[in-house]
């Protein structure tokens, strides 16, 4: 018998209990900058969708899913910008603001084919199993896993801030 | 086993937090999906936490009876689209504070009663009737509500008033004059009841 039992959790608490590390997620794909649109069209469709989410639904799997289609989104509208923005300024900002991180890091998961920047994010910042994030990207088990193992591999080598 | 190399991601920007929940609960009105509106108050009763659907204000509730619990409450008996969003409760929230602050003897605000239901309701909509510095018995209530012998019923529905202060049914008293049960706890009743009395 299917789950669908009416959902008794304020939505208010999934936004508290899982809206930090889905920020998180969305600035390491996309940059601060980006992130923060991905984010805000993650968690409204997230709200509109929530009272049919199954009761024993995997609540960050399934906002990581919507992420990862919303970042498709945002970076094909960025695509489409006349311009180009520049994601990530020369010099970063140091004003204290705490959403101002580290732009080599940026600049270094930037550089990532996308397959491994996403594996690397859904494992490592969002904590998800490599059969999740294989389903989140379209792929076998051991291509996510291979896919997050050679991201951390070049990230180590690539930003300054990963070596020992 | 990251060794650290994301250390430069703020786990929790709270900043960055407050920004975007405050972008999503005004994205969430506008595309009219924000089911249940809350915001919490201070007053001189303790917090209060005040919620309200499209329609109005649905639900008051004292610090004293959960806030998690009447929370859960509302997103299991009206919806799970729940969000901390002060703006709609501001014209609540203004009218209490002249209510404590004695400029404000009755409330004009769009009520959303559906909490209430059969008999209950009958009882809430005789609660506006009792003026300010005024009170009824229970069994006064009773037989204004249609059924004289519920005055038991009338004491139920009053404990489980979804608009306590704003449906007055601390002006719902024993018939030999004490103050009797309230959802707030009896000293809030004795709180208001002499607020109102001396003003």
């Amino acid at each position: 018998m299917a789950n669908r039992t009416a959902h008794v959790r304020p939505f208010e608490q999934v936004v508290a209990e899982y809206g930090p590390t889905v920020l998180r997620v969305c600035r390491a794909v996309l940059g601060s900058v980006d992130a923060e649109d991905a984010w805000s069209e993650t968690f409204l469709a997230a709200l509109k969708a929530y009272p049919d989410l199954p009761a024993d639904a995997n609540v960050e799997a399934w906002l990581v899913t919507i992420a990862h289609r919303k970042a498709i989104d945002v970076t094909r509208a960025a695509a489409r910008r006349p311009v180009a923005v520049a994601t990530v300024p020369e010099r970063p900002a140091r004003d204290g603001r705490p959403e101002d991180w580290d732009g080599d890091l940026w600049r270094a998961l930037g550089a990532l084919p996308t397959k491994q920047r996403t594996a690397v994010a859904y494992h490592y910042l969002a904590g998800l199993p490599y059969a999740e994030i294989a389903e989140i990207t379209g792929q076998t088990t051991d291509a996510a896993r291979r896919a997050a193992a050679d991201g951390m591999r070049t990230l180590r080598t690539t930003y300054p801030g990963g070596s020992p | 086993m990251t060794g650290g190399l994301f250390d430069a991601l703020p786990s929790v920007d709270e900043e960055a937090n407050i920004r975007l929940h405050a972008r999503l609960a005004a994205a969430a009105e506008r595309d009219g999906v924000l089911d249940v509106a809350y915001r919490t108050v201070d007053s001189p009763v303790g917090e209060l936490l005040l919620a309200a659907t499209g329609e109005g204000l649905v639900r008051v509730a004292y610090d004293t009876q959960g806030m998690d619990e009447v929370l859960a409450a509302l997103a299991a008996s009206v919806s799970p689209r729940i969000l901390r969003a002060p703006g709609r409760l501001d014209p609540v929230s203004r009218q209490l504070d002249e209510y404590f602050t004695g400029h404000r003897t009755t409330f004009d605000l769009p009520l959303d009663l559906r909490l209430a239901t059969g008999f209950r309701k009958a009882v809430l909509a005789h609660l506006p009737h009792i003026a300010y510095g005024r009170t009824e018995s229970y069994a006064e209530v009773a037989m204004a509500a249609g059924s004289p012998k519920a005055v038991r019923a009338v004491g139920t529905a009053c404990a489980r008033n979804p608009l306590p202060l704003v449906l007055p049914c601390h002006r719902v008293v024993k018939s030999d004059g004490s103050f009797g049960e309230y959802a707030g706890g009896a000293d809030v009743k004795r709180i208001l009841l002499t607020m109102e009395a001396s003003a």
